[in-house]
C-alpha cells in the first residue's frame, strides 16, 4: 500500500475506479498480446509496459478528452489510458486492416490521432522534437490544450532530448515531458549510462521544473502529473516528470535477460502498480472485494472480446499496398 | 512582365502565403531578425512578427520536428536549414517522421510541412556548406523534392509546396539567388511533378535542375553557334518526376546528357538515365545516355579546384559535342 505522497491531488471513487480498470486493461492487452504471439498470430515484435501502468494512467489522466499525447515504442498503456477503442486497437496489433492504422503500423506505430493520441514512435527519442511542433501549434491555435511527450530513460541521452525540451523551454510550450525510467535502454542500466541520481534533475539545464516521483504508485504520478500540466496550460510552460518504474519483461521479444537478475525482477513484481491501488482503495473503503473482482473481469473480459474482434477482421487486400504513402 | 531575383521569388511566396493563410509560419535559424544566412527572409518578421517568423537556437533536428508536429496538428509550417549540408542533422526527423507518419498510422494525420534549404558549391565555403544531398531525400517515399531553376518557378513551386498535403524538401540554388526573370505579381503555382521544356531543340537532350538548368542553357546558345540543337529538360520536382516529358524529348532527339552538381555515384543521374533505359525511349537512343556530374569527392577550398569538381558551362558544352558528333 502507497503512503500518501505529499500535497497529493484528490481523485474521487469513480474516477479511481476508472483508472483502476484501465490499469487492468492494459495488463490484460499486453498478456493477451504475448498469447497471441505465442500461438503464432502476431509476427515481428512488440514491446510491452507490464509493471509500468501507473505511470500510462497515472499521466494520461490529468488530461481533458481534447488535449494530446505522443507516445512511444512501448506504448500500449498511453493509448489505452487515452481512450483507444480496443477493438480498433487490438485489430491493429494484429495487422488488420480495421485497425487504427489499417494494418500499416502495428504495435510500434498505434495511432488514434481523432481520440488526441499522435502516435507511438519507433525511434528512441524520436517523438520529443516532434513534441515541439505539437506544442507550437497548441501555443498557436491559443484553445488551451495542453500535451504530455512520453519517452524513456533511453531517450534522456538522445540529442534530441537536449534541443527538444530546450527549445520547448525558451517558447514556454504547453508540454509534459514524462520520462518513464524503467532502469533500462534495452540491456544498457540506467547506472551504467549516466553519471545522475535522476534524470528529472537534467530539467533545471533547461529552466524548467524537473520532478522524481514512485512510477509505481498511480497518486504519485497524477499528482506530479496534474502540477506540470496546470503549469503548461497556464502558459508557463514544459515540464519533466519522471516516473520510476520498472518493466517486467524483456525489452522486446528477442530479450533473454541476461543483463538483469531474476531476484531484481521479482522484487519489482511486489511492487506491483494493481496491487498497490487496489489495497489503497481498499483500505480506504473505496473498494468492496467484490467490486475489484468485478472490475477486473470486465477489464479480461473486454480484451477477450476485441481479440476475438480482431480476428476476425479482415489482413488488408494487396491491391491497396501502395496506398497512403502520400496524403491527397 | 516585372522582374524578380530567385531570392526576391522565394520572399515573395513566403510573404504571399503568410498572407492568405494564418497556419502558415516560417521557423529556422536566424530567419528573424538576421533575415537569413542570405537574406531570403529579410523583412518577413517586421511584416508578420516573431509569432509567425521565428528564430531557433542551433538545433536543426528540432527545426525538422517543430514542422512535423506543427503540421500534424494543422499548421502549415516553412522550416528553413540554412545548408543543406546540416539537413544532416535533421534527417531523423524528416525521413523517420515527417514522411511516414501519414503511411505509418493508415492515411490518418497528415505532415503539410516545407523545408527550404540552399544547396551546392561556387561559394568557396568548402566541403561542409557545399553539399548537393537531394538524392537521399528522393530515396525516401513519403517526402517530395523540388529543386527550381528560376525566378518564375521559384515561386510557383514554392506555394504550391506550401498547399501540398505532404512534406517537402525544397531546395534552392544558392548561386541562382540573384539571377533574375520574370515573375507575376499575383500568386499562382505550378503543379508538382510537372517538367518544364526550357529550350526547345532536336539534336540532344540535356536534363538538369536547379544551377546546372542554367548552365545547361548558356551552354545550349554557345552550342547553337555551332549548329548544334539542344533540348533542355528541367524536370523542377525530382520527386515525383515527370517522366512523361522526359522521355518524349528523349524519343525526339535520341541522345540524352544528364547534369547534376551532386557527386557521380549514387547521385540523381543514375534514376533519370534508369528512367530513360527502361522507357519506350530506349528504342530511340543513337548514344549511350552520358551523366555529367560531380567528382566522387567533397568539395574543396581553393577557387580552381572547386570550380573544378562540379560542372562548368564548359564542361557541359564539351560533353554535349562529344554526345552529339557520336563521339561517345
Amino acid at each position: 500500500m502507497s503512503a500518501k505522497t505529499k500535497n497529493e491531488r484528490l481523485l474521487d471513487t469513480p474516477t479511481l475506479s476508472v483508472m483502476l480498470e484501465k490499469m487492468y486493461m492494459i495488463r490484460a492487452f499486453e498478456e493477451k498480446a504475448e498469447e497471441l504471439y505465442t500461438l503464432g498470430k502476431i509476427h515481428g515484435t512488440m514491446h510491452l509496459s507490464i509493471g509500468m501502468e501507473a505511470s500510462a494512467v497515472g499521466s494520461v489522466f490529468t488530461l481533458n478528452p481534447d488535449d494530446l499525447i505522443l507516445s512511444t515504442h512501448r506504448g500500449h498503456g498511453h493509448c489505452i489510458a487515452k481512450g483507444a477503442d480496443m477493438n480498433l486497437m487490438m485489430a491493429e496489433f494484429m495487422g488488420k486492416e480495421c485497425g487504427y492504422c489499417r494494418g500499416r503500423g502495428g504495435s510500434m506505430h498505434i495511432a488514434d490521432v481523432d481520440g488526441g493520441n499522435l502516435g507511438a514512435n519507433g525511434v528512441v527519442a524520436g517523438g520529443i522534437p516532434v513534441a515541439v511542433g505539437v506544442g507550437l501549434g497548441l501555443k498557436m491555435e491559443k484553445k488551451n490544450r495542453v500535451h504530455i511527450c512520453f519517452f524513456g530513460d533511453g531517450a534522456a541521452n538522445e540529442g534530441a532530448f537536449h534541443e527538444a525540451l530546450n527549445m520547448a523551454a525558451i517558447w514556454n510550450l504547453p508540454i509534459v515531458f514524462i520520462c518513464e525510467n524503467n532502469q533500462y535502454g534495452m540491456s544498457m542500466s540506467i547506472k551504467k549510462a549516466m553519471k545522475i541520481a535522476t534524470i528529472s534533475e537534467r530539467a533545471a539545464a533547461y529552466g524548467m521544473p524537473g520532478v522524481t516521483v514512485d512510477g509505481n504508485d498511480v497518486f504519485a504520478v497524477y499528482t506530479a502529473v496534474a502540477d506540470a500540466v496546470d503549469r503548461a496550460r497556464a502558459g508557463e510552460g514544459p515540464s519533466l516528470v519522471e516516473n520510476v518504474t520498472y518493466r517486467w519483461r524483456g525489452h522486446s521479444k528477442s530479450d533473454a535477460n541476461v543483463y538483469r537478475t531474476k531476484e531484481e525482477i521479482e522484487e519489482w513484481k511486489k511492487k506491483d502498480p494493481i496491487v498497490r491501488l487496489a489495497e489503497r482503495m481498499q483500505a480506504e473503503g473505496r473498494l468492496a472485494i467484490t467490486q475489484h473482482e468485478e472490475i477486473k473481469s470486465r477489464a479480461y473480459k473486454t480484451i477477450h472480446d476485441c481479440a476475438v474482434f480482431a480476428e476476425g477482421c479482415e489482413d488488408p487486400a494487396l491491391e491497396t499496398i501502395e496506398e497512403g504513402v502520400y496524403a491527397e | 512582365m516585372r522582374e524578380l531575383t530567385y531570392l526576391e521569388a522565394v520572399r515573395e511566396a513566403l510573404r504571399q502565403e503568410m498572407q492568405r493563410d494564418e497556419k502558415v509560419f516560417l521557423i529556422g535559424e536566424d530567419v528573424g531578425i538576421y533575415g537569413g544566412a542570405f537574406g531570403v527572409t529579410r523583412g518577413l518578421m517586421d511584416e508578420f512578427g516573431p509569432e509567425r517568423v521565428i528564430d531557433t537556437p542551433i538545433s536543426e533536428l528540432t527545426i525538422a520536428g517543430a514542422i512535423t508536429g506543427a503540421a500534424l496538428v494543422g499548421m502549415r509550417p516553412v522550416g528553413e536549414i540554412m545548408f543543406m549540408d546540416f539537413i544532416t542533422l535533421a534527417s531523423e526527423q524528416l525521413v523517420n517522421q515527417a514522411a511516414k507518419i501519414h503511411f505509418m498510422f493508415g492515411g490518418k494525420g497528415s505532415v503539410p510541412c516545407v523545408m527550404r534549404t540552399p544547396m551546392g558549391s561556387g561559394t568557396g565555403a568548402a566541403a561542409q556548406h557545399s553539399q548537393s544531398l537531394e538524392n537521399w531525400f528522393v530515396h525516401v517515399p513519403g517526402i517530395k523534392v523540388v529543386a527550381p531553376s528560376t525566378p518564375y518557378d521559384v515561386k510557383g513551386l514554392l506555394i504550391q509546396s506550401i498547399r501540398d498535403n505532404n512534406p517537402v524538401l525544397f531546395i534552392e540554388s544558392k548561386l541562382l539567388y540573384k539571377t533574375k526573370g520574370e515573375v507575376p505579381e499575383e500568386s499562382f503555382f505550378i503543379p508538382l511533378g510537372k517538367a518544364d521544356i526550357k529550350r526547345q531543340g532536336k539534336d540532344l537532350t540535356i536534363i538538369a535542375y536547379g544551377i546546372m538548368a542554367k548552365r545547361s542553357l548558356e551552354a545550349a546558345e554557345k552550342l547553337a553557334a555551332e549548329g548544334i540543337d539542344i533540348e533542355v529538360v528541367d524536370p523542377r520536382t525530382l520527386k515525383p518526376l515527370d517522366e512523361k516529358t522526359i522521355i518524349e524529348s528523349v524519343i525526339k532527339t535520341g541522345k540524352v546528357l544528364i547534369v547534376h552538381e551532386a557527386c557521380k555515384t549514387g547521385g540523381y543521374g543514375g534514376e533519370l538515365a534508369a528512367v530513360i533505359a527502361g522507357s519506350e525511349a530506349f528504342d530511340y537512343l543513337d548514344a549511350p545516355i552520358v551523366r555529367l556530374a560531380g567528382r566522387d569527392m567533397p568539395i574543396p577550398y581553393n577557387r580552381n579546384l572547386e570550380l573544378h569538381t562540379v560542372p562548368q558551362v564548359d564542361d557541359i558544352v564539351e560533353s554535349a559535342r562529344k554526345l552529339v558528333h557520336g563521339k561517345v
